[in-house]
């Protein structure tokens, strides 16, 4: 029988367009739960009413995204033990720069639209599917397997410029397009992301790959795509008129 | 409240719960205001020399006041961290060392700190 800790969740709950409170419960519970089994804990036992999104428990729909003591977390693999201690406080919180359908549910569907215009396939080529300085796989197998971005979102409730402005496409989106460029060579991504709300809007916070629960360090992608962007430009200077290519 | 908007623009200031990155972009624009605010200021000052000698020694001489060094202290020291890591921001942005940031953060760091002191002492220990 493990240890159990006593901790106190505090829930930020919001419907709609009305102010939010905060609501506690006290439970009892072991600390190598999961932050997600709480809260279920709590819709199970307590108010049937708490809304939350869920699918997998194991890192892959990307569902699960929440603020968890101020950082952003995928609550489905984060342990009690890693974010509180006995007889402490957890809070949970909708994840920021989402509109907040109600209580711990935010409204994605802008975000996604903006992910499928990058035209991002959800699986590449094993050498393509990892960042390029990581490790080769072994070449014994040449298949296919799902890239690491699972569109959670974390990224875009981390990052201090996505605070102020919606337009700003957010991490994600610029590290999907350069996932894809970097791929196609495909000149229409560029162009989409080659704007003041796209890859220009990012002040270097790096957020977003501290956040990130899935090894895409967007951060390091969009100044990828800066990079790209700005090399195009330039070899495009000294481009005959006729030769000129988009952006 | 939890959606993006103008108004937040208190947040961009909150350090809590966030990484040195975060950190490093706070005093990054607290540093750029304070530069762009001592320009304003500067610019102001030196449209005194047009009003004539009289004018600009009076000001000169409230400048040796230890309240105005300790102003143009902060506007060096700002100078330098906004500097350096503004070095750092540009070198990561276009794709270089990016995935050194961190450590480039705190080299920056160390050596405004460094720099600040050798300028504090030269400034009111004459050197
Ligand atoms: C020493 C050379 C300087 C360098 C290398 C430098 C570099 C930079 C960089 C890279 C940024 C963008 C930061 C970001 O993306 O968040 C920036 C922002 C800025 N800088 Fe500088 N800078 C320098 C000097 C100055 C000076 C002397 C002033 C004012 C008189 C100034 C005023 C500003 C302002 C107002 C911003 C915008 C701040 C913001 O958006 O947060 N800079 N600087
Ligand atoms: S880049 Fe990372 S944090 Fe952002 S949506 Fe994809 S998996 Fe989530
Ligand atoms: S429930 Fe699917 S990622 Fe957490």
């Amino acid at each position: 029988m493990p240890t159990l800790w006593k901790i106190t969740l505090e829930i930020l709950r919001q419907r709609q367009n009305q102010p939010p409170h905060v609501e506690l419960f006290e439970l009892e519970v072991d600390p190598d739960e999961n932050v997600l089994d709480c809260i279920e804990r709590v819709w199970a036992f307590h108010d049937r009413s708490l809304t939350f999104r869920h699918a997998c428990h194991h890192s892959t729909c990307g569902a699960c995204g929440m603020r968890v003591n101020g950082v952003e977390k995928l609550t489905c693999i984060t342990p009690v033990r890693e974010v509180t201690h006995p007889n402490g406080v957890l809070r949970v919180e909708p994840l920021r720069n989402f509109p907040v359908l109600s209580d711990l549910v935010v409204d994605v569907s802008g975000f996604f639209q903006r992910m499928e215009q990058t035209q991002l396939s959800s699986i590449a080529p094993l050498s393509q599917a990892k960042l390029p300085f990581e490790p080769n796989p072994p070449t014994i197998w040449q298949g296919q397997r799902l890239i690491d971005c699972i569109e959670c979102g974390l990224c875009v409730s981390a990052c201090p410029a996505a605070n102020t402005s919606t337009s700003y496409f957010g991490p994600a989106v610029l590290a999907a397009a350069q996932h894809v460029y970097r791929q196609t060579n495909n000149p229409t991504v560029m162009q989409l992301v080659n704007c003041a709300d796209g890859l220009w809007r990012c002040h270097s916070a790096y957020e977003c790959s501290a956040v990130c629960p899935s090894n895409v360090d967007p951060a390091w992608r969009i100044m990828d795509m800066r990079r790209a962007t700005v090399a195009h430009s330039l070899r495009n200077i000294f481009k005959r008129p006729n030769q000129k290519v988009a952006p | 409240m939890n959606q993006p908007s103008p108004r937040n623009i208190l947040r961009w200031f909150d350090p809590r719960h966030r990484q040195p990155g975060t950190w490093a972009f706070i005093l990054n624009r607290i540093t750029a205001l304070g530069l762009t605010l001592y320009l304003a200021m500067h610019l102001i000052v030196l449209g005194k020399l047009a009003q004539g000698p009289a004018a600009y020694d009076s000001f000169v001489a409230l400048a040796h006041s230890p309240l105005v060094k300790i102003g143009e202290m902060l506007v060096i020291a700002a100078g330098i961290l906004h500097g350096l890591n503004g070095l750092r921001v540009a070198i990561t942005s276009l794709g270089f060392a990016t995935r050194y940031q961190r450590q480039l953060l705190w080299a920056s760091t160390i050596l405004s700190g460094i720099l600040i002191l050798i300028f504090a002492r030269a400034m009111f220990l004459g050197g």
